[in-house]
């Protein structure tokens, strides 16, 4: 009670104080006139600063923790779950839709999707154009594919440069995924795959959507230029739960129904948030 | 108000010396030395409606832009034997402009008799060519790079560009026709092969009933549509994955793939270039535009007619270690097209040749 009369008092003599003689009275606010909320008439910096901040993303694949890179194309030989033996020779894929989520319940929305190819080095990140505002966020999502929405047949130039289309027949659009190589055919022969992704064809002309999207929720602060992982852990595309062999699904899989939703379905684990670095 | 008249009147005395100045260069009769500040005159390149739709803006290099007198001087150099070691050859020798910019052989013959190695390739779109290796093997980097080689090539044209530029600087009209191109008669290989590279960036080949097709602007027969549906058909022909679509209407992927040609490698294509033999025997995926011009086919000119191609990928596959994936049912040799799908198939890539394009006034022998 003492304690809280005493503020009281000494409340009073300094407002009293300020009004009394020429000194300025304390205003809060920020105080840094390159921030994004800077208060002009605020005189006490209260720590309350916006930034923008450019945030990368990097798109790094492993399979089952141990990394995968071009390098290992047609060379490294890696084992699914069903226990094909297996070489990649080439994987791309698209990611749009990056969203991250504040802690204030605002987005961040970048309007960039990505064709990642292992090949080209200057795919494996992406540093979107829309800027992030430093501060507390709780969740990052995307989308592995186009939302149907976005996946519109022809519609973006440099994916159509990279024969990136899905063909209309299929449902059109443009694929997801293209991971191929060989397999061993168990005979000391090796077999081709191309695992393709898109949009699933029911019957001629009946379509079914068949991206996913991803939410991961994160907690982790922006205070300057931030690099987020998106991790691909490519063992999940043959397992958990359809346990994928290659001698029943290897080529031709773009029109297999069955193929694309047991895609679809692996798909869900494949992706995850690795290290979130500034 | 007096130092105000005083500035407009010196703003004035200013713009009536630059006015002056301008008209003195605009009426200079002496194109000979235009010196340092001389600018050819600009030519974008006209990018044809089914591209700008679809495709990314051509690429064209920021020490090369396109003018009117680089390409014209680039068209005159493509079609003048002068380049050759004993005057005979010309780029147009091997490059035809009623063969689509390549020419009937399997394999061209250089001034000396001596035969190549692999088949001329035709010429167009190639601004377009977006991760920029050219030849069949990718060894060239960009349209200027790959115009250096064949003039030393002892196989080709068998100069040395110290003696082809001699001839150009020493003959009446190339020293006024390079000054008039880049500001300067002292002619260089490196202005040589930009003047060349300007030219073929204009060989662009886009308004083929295919083409047109897309536009609205024709229509196509109930064969060639059903060969566009084979060629789109993962199961049947599924050229798309390195041919194109209808948006992306280049029909390449302008990437090198083993297209299982051979059991046994003997040219590396590719893995020459880039030293990894996991490249061995991949070539560049050639456009499916102009066919009906480009016999014979494959980076090795093997086979003469377009059946043949299509037989090969029907039937014909084998195996080898950097076989595409792609290249599927490789055991059976292929996917057993049948005979009416190989024809409705051949009916479909013949509509993309193009007879506008060979038969452009632009493109011919100027001289």
């Amino acid at each position: 009670m003492k304690k809280v009369a005493l503020f009281f008092i000494m409340a009073f003599f300094a407002v009293a104080c300020g009004n009394d003689d020429d000194s300025q009275p304390e205003i809060f606010g920020c105080t840094d006139s390159s921030s994004l909320n800077y208060n002009s008439a605020a005189n006490t910096d209260d720590g309350s600063c916006i930034y923008n901040k450019n945030v990368t993303f990097s798109f790094i694949q492993d399979w089952d923790g141990q990394s995968v890179t071009s390098a290992d194309f047609n060379v490294t030989s890696f084992t699914n779950a069903f226990g094909n033996t297996l070489q990649i020779s080439k994987l791309r894929y698209l990611i749009s839709k990056i969203v991250l989520h504040k802690a204030d319940g605002s987005t961040v929305d970048f309007e960039e999707y990505k064709l990642i190819d292992l090949t080209d080095p200057t795919s494996l990140t992406l540093t979107p154009a829309i800027m992030a505002t430093t501060g507390d966020y709780t969740g990052i999502s995307f989308v592995y594919g186009f939302n149907e929405l976005d996946n519109r047949s022809g519609a973006y130039p440099d994916l159509n440069d990279a024969n990136w289309n899905w063909p209309a027949m299929l449902g059109g659009g443009y694929h997801f995924m293209q991971m191929e190589g060989k397999y061993e055919d168990g005979t000391g022969g090796e077999l081709p795959y191309a695992y393709h992704n898109g949009t699933a064809r029911v019957s001629p002309d009946v379509f079914e959507q068949n991206f996913i999207s991803f939410n991961f929720s994160q907690n982790f602060t922006i205070s300057a230029d931030a690099t987020i992982e998106i991790k691909m852990n490519i063992a999940e595309w043959y397992k958990n739960p359809y346990i994928w062999d290659l001698n029943v699904f290897n080529t031709d899989l773009m029109m297999n129904y069955e193929a694309q939703k047991h895609m679809n379905e692996n798909g869900a684990s494949v992706f995850s948030i690795g290290a979130i670095t500034q | 108000m007096k130092e105000r008249s005083k500035k407009i009147f010196r703003i004035f005395i200013g713009v009536m010396a630059i006015s002056l100045l301008v008209a003195c260069s605009s009426n200079d009769p002496d194109p000979i030395d235009p010196g340092e500040d001389y600018i050819p005159t600009p030519k974008p390149l006209t990018v044809p409606p089914i591209f700008e739709q679809f495709l990314p803006q051509p690429f064209i290099p920021a020490d090369n832009p396109q003018t009117v007198e680089g390409i014209a001087l680039g068209r005159k150099l493509f079609y003048d034997p002068i380049l050759s070691g004993d005057g005979t050859q010309a780029c147009a020798s091997c490059h035809k402009p009623s063969n689509s910019f390549t020419d009937e052989n399997q394999f061209s013959i250089g001034i000396d008799g001596f035969e190549g190695t692999r088949n001329s390739m035709p010429l167009y779109n190639m601004a377009w060519n977006t991760n920029s290796k050219f030849f069949w093997d990718g060894r060239a980097i960009s349209i200027e790079d790959q115009a250096l080689g064949p003039v030393e090539n002892p196989i080709e044209m068998h100069n040395t560009w110290e003696n082809a530029v001699a001839s150009l600087q020493s003959s009446s009209a190339y020293p006024e026709l390079f000054n008039k191109a880049f500001g300067t008669s002292n002619i260089t290989k490196e202005l040589t092969t930009k003047a060349i590279a300007q030219f073929e960036r204009t060989l662009i080949s886009a308004n083929s009933p295919f083409d047109r097709y897309l536009l609205g602007e024709n229509s196509l027969t109930p064969q060639e549509i059903n060969g566009f549906a084979i060629f789109m058909d993962e199961a049947r022909g599924d050229c798309f994955h390195c041919h194109g679509n209808e948006f992306s209407p280049l029909w390449t992927d302008n990437i090198f793939h083993n297209n299982g040609l051979d059991p046994i490698i003997t040219d590396k294509g590719l893995g020459n270039v880039t030293g990894d033999p996991n490249d061995d025997g991949k070539f560049k995926s050639p456009s499916l535009r102009n066919l009906a011009y480009t016999a014979p086919y494959m980076h090795d000119g093997r086979f003469a007619t377009l059946d043949d191609v299509i037989n090969h990928y029907s039937e014909g596959l084998v195996y080898s270690r950097t076989i595409d994936p792609l290249m599927k049912a490789v055991s059976r040799g292929g996917v057993h097209l049948t005979e009416p799908d190989k024809a409705d198939l051949k009916a479909f890539l013949l509509s993309l040749s193009d007879p506008s394009f060979i038969n452009n006034p632009d493109f011919q022998d100027p001289n």
